[in-house]
């Protein structure tokens, strides 16, 4: 497609001011000095200095290890919901469930963390312990804000799915599970494993939720970032954030690449079919 | 001959709305039966309910002697081809033959030799590594006919499994799935709305409207001596009229006491009388039993299909000599050409053609697939056993 001049300009506007921010702070992540004004040299001092400071690796673990373990169960959940939600006979049931499980996507983050740390607060009142907030109420409430993005990805895979695929599988000798696990696992596997990366990637970025339900003891990235700020702002966060956008930006690829593959798919059967009717018609 | 499969006074209702009213239905071994009607009839519920897709609410489901109502589809000694055929997409030709032989632990030698038999019974050899989604709508129902007969059934059921192939390829499959019943020797359960299919291809035509059986028969008998207003309408073009059982071999129709072969209906009792648009003659007014006059006249190449309006009442009539509109003719009716039925429910609901016009069907015709193609769209995700659903896959 050939673009006219005045929209190539403001494509171009579009991707600068899209993109410049992550560009300086790419650039000055290389930067010799701590000046944000002077580029003095390239090296990669900062880098080095970032994985010697042990509590920002150990941020990292912490939330790499909450991102794994969140999106795994969010995932197994999620599905799970969706197969369910999809086997509702009642029409009104289902579209009550899908809003309901809609919610916590639209609920502002804030607020979402307020009420899970008052939840956690209470209930672990309620149990007499002094200390409530642990990996185990992050996790939680990571697996909470994951959870509907999952169900969003799986549930649609399940309407395209051939309602006789699991029937043909029951009649050639499957037990209802083993069909499951056979039939409807496969072909719902792209959108199982979208939401598994978009469970993952919104975990290891959320910062309002993690803040409000975060123990002493356990810190995030995000968190420590936060924390970093408040004192003075080292190019060694930088760094930090350099390699996280490229991390999340690998993910993203995958996950719209294996997206497209699908659709692709599910695209040229459709081409077909109307094809076919042409022709029978 | 065994009867194979029975079902007894089968009842069964979606959300309170009857679907199969009391069916009673013996399908025996080596038959190759076909259960016809329109969409909505209740047949393909009756196909889910001896594959175990669907409970009866009442009566029962016996095969080969035994009680099978509780028994769960996995492990009924039934298979079924489906309509949209319902193949695996991520497993190859080979795989979804192999597939329930797989599920049963047959040593992996076995299943080559039978897979590989298979596709050779469905001329599909050299397939096997081939992605499902690449083949052509025949060669998929190819698959799923292999699929489904791999693990030696003793009955096979087809649910309209023709009906997404053009013409020329269903008249070839229509033979061909003929030829694959007798050398396997498996019962065949056939559904079909369409009637043509029905009786070439059938030993025994179930004809099924508003969930109750009308007529069971060989495909001869049904299109002779259909038993009442519904099934002489469904199976091919008729001539329905009310007429006035005199005696013994006589009617009264349109004005004309005629002869026939009928017996038994007893004296002065009402009647339906069915004739068939290619039993009519035409011959000269003057020398005709009943005299009317032409009004339209469509050329279908080996006939001409004419409408004659007799008193009021439209027939239509086929025959290879040309008339022309507005014509006076006269009609002449053999006495084996004149059927009789007792009175019915569905008496005055059909054989008349004064509504007929070719244009009209093809209007009626292009509504229902743009309403099916509608439905897909609004709700992909109906439950199949919603009867809003059936008449969607029925269509």
């Amino acid at each position: 497609m050939k673009m006219k001049p005045l929209s190539k300009v403001y494509t171009a506007l579009v991707l600068l001011f899209l993109f410049a921010p992550i560009l300086i702070l790419l650039v000055f992540s290389f930067n010799q000095s701590k000046s944000l004004s002077v580029f003095s040299g390239f090296t990669l001092y900062w880098y080095r200095e970032l994985f010697r400071d042990a509590e920002t690796l150990k941020a990292v673990r912490n939330t790499l290890l909450l991102a794994v373990s969140s999106s795994l169960l969010a995932t197994a959940m999620g599905t799970a919901a969706a197969v369910g939600i999809h086997r509702l006979r009642s029409k009104y049931l289902r579209a009550a469930l899908d809003t309901v499980t809609n919610i916590p996507m639209i609920n502002p983050d804030i607020i979402t963390g307020i009420s899970l740390m008052l939840m956690f607060v209470f209930v672990g009142r309620l149990f007499g312990a002094a200390t409530s907030l642990n990996f185990a109420t992050m996790l939680i409430a990571h697996i909470t804000f994951s959870l509907p993005y999952v169900i969003l990805q799986v549930l649609p895979k399940l309407q395209q799915m051939d309602k006789a695929l699991p029937e043909a599988a029951m009649d050639l000798g499957c037990t209802p599970l083993r069909a499951f696990w056979k039939v409807e696992i496969p072909e719902i596997l792209p959108g199982v494993l979208t939401g598994l990366i978009m469970a993952f990637t919104l975990s290891l970025d959320d910062f309002v939720i993690s803040y409000f339900t975060a123990g002493n003891g356990f810190q995030t990235l995000p968190i420590r970032i936060y924390n970093m700020t408040k004192k003075t702002v080292t190019p060694k966060m930088y760094a930090l954030a350099t390699i996280i956008f490229f991390v999340i930006l690998a993910l993203l690829l995958i996950s719209n690449l294996s997206d497209d593959d699908t659709d692709r798919k599910l695209k040229a059967a459709r081409e077909k079919r109307k094809a076919k009717r042409a022709a029978a018609g | 001959m065994n009867k194979i499969i029975e079902l007894k006074n089968v009842t069964k209702s979606f959300d309170g709305q009857v679907v199969l009213d009391n069916i009673n239905l013996y399908i025996y071994d080596n038959e190759f039966l076909t259960l016809l009607g329109p969409s909505g009839c209740g047949k393909t519920t009756t196909l889910r309910i001896i594959a175990g897709f669907e409970t009866a609410d009442e009566g029962d489901v016996i095969f080969m002697g035994e009680n099978i109502n509780a028994v769960p589809p996995h492990k009924r000694n039934v298979n079924t081809v489906f309509q949209r055929y319902a193949l695996f997409p991520h497993l190859n030709v080979f795989e979804n033959v192999a597939f329930p032989l797989r599920e049963k632990r047959v040593p992996k030698a076995e299943i080559e030799s039978r897979v590989t038999e298979m596709l050779h019974l469905v001329a599909l050899t050299g397939f096997e590594k081939r992605s499902v989604t690449s083949l052509s709508g025949g060669q998929q129902q190819r698959v799923a006919i292999a699929r489904a007969l791999v693990n030696n059934p003793k009955v096979l059921l087809l649910d309209e499994p023709l009906a997404a192939l053009d013409l020329k390829l269903r008249k070839d499959m229509q033979q061909e799935l003929k030829k694959i019943q007798k050398a396997t020797g498996i019962t065949f359960i056939f559904v079909t709305h369409d009637q043509e299919e029905a009786l070439s291809m059938s030993d025994t035509v179930v004809v099924m409207s508003e969930g109750r059986i009308q007529q069971i028969g060989t495909p001869v008998d049904i299109y002779n001596e259909p038993k009442n207003a519904f099934v002489a309408d469904f199976i091919g073009e008729s001539n329905i009229l009310d007429g006035v059982m005199l005696d013994d071999r006589k009617v009264s129709f349109a004005g004309h006491v005629f002869d026939c072969v009928d017996t038994g209906f007893g004296k002065r009792t009402p009647v339906d009388v069915v004739v068939r648009p290619e039993d009519v003659d035409i011959v000269p007014e003057a020398k005709g039993m009943l005299r009317g006059v032409v009004t339209a006249v469509t050329f279908l190449g080996v006939y001409y299909e004419i409408i004659v309006d007799i008193k009021g009442f439209k027939w239509m009539i086929q025959t290879t000599d040309f008339v022309d509109v507005d014509e006076h003719i006269g009609l002449s009716i053999e006495p084996d050409a004149i059927h009789i039925m007792a009175k019915s429910e569905y008496s005055g609901m059909f054989g008349d053609y004064s509504s007929f016009s070719m244009e009209m069907d093809e209007i009626g015709e292009l509504e229902e697939e743009q309403l099916e193609e509608l439905g897909e769209l609004v709700d992909p995700d109906e439950p199949a056993e919603a009867p809003a659903a059936e008449s969607e896959t029925d269509a």
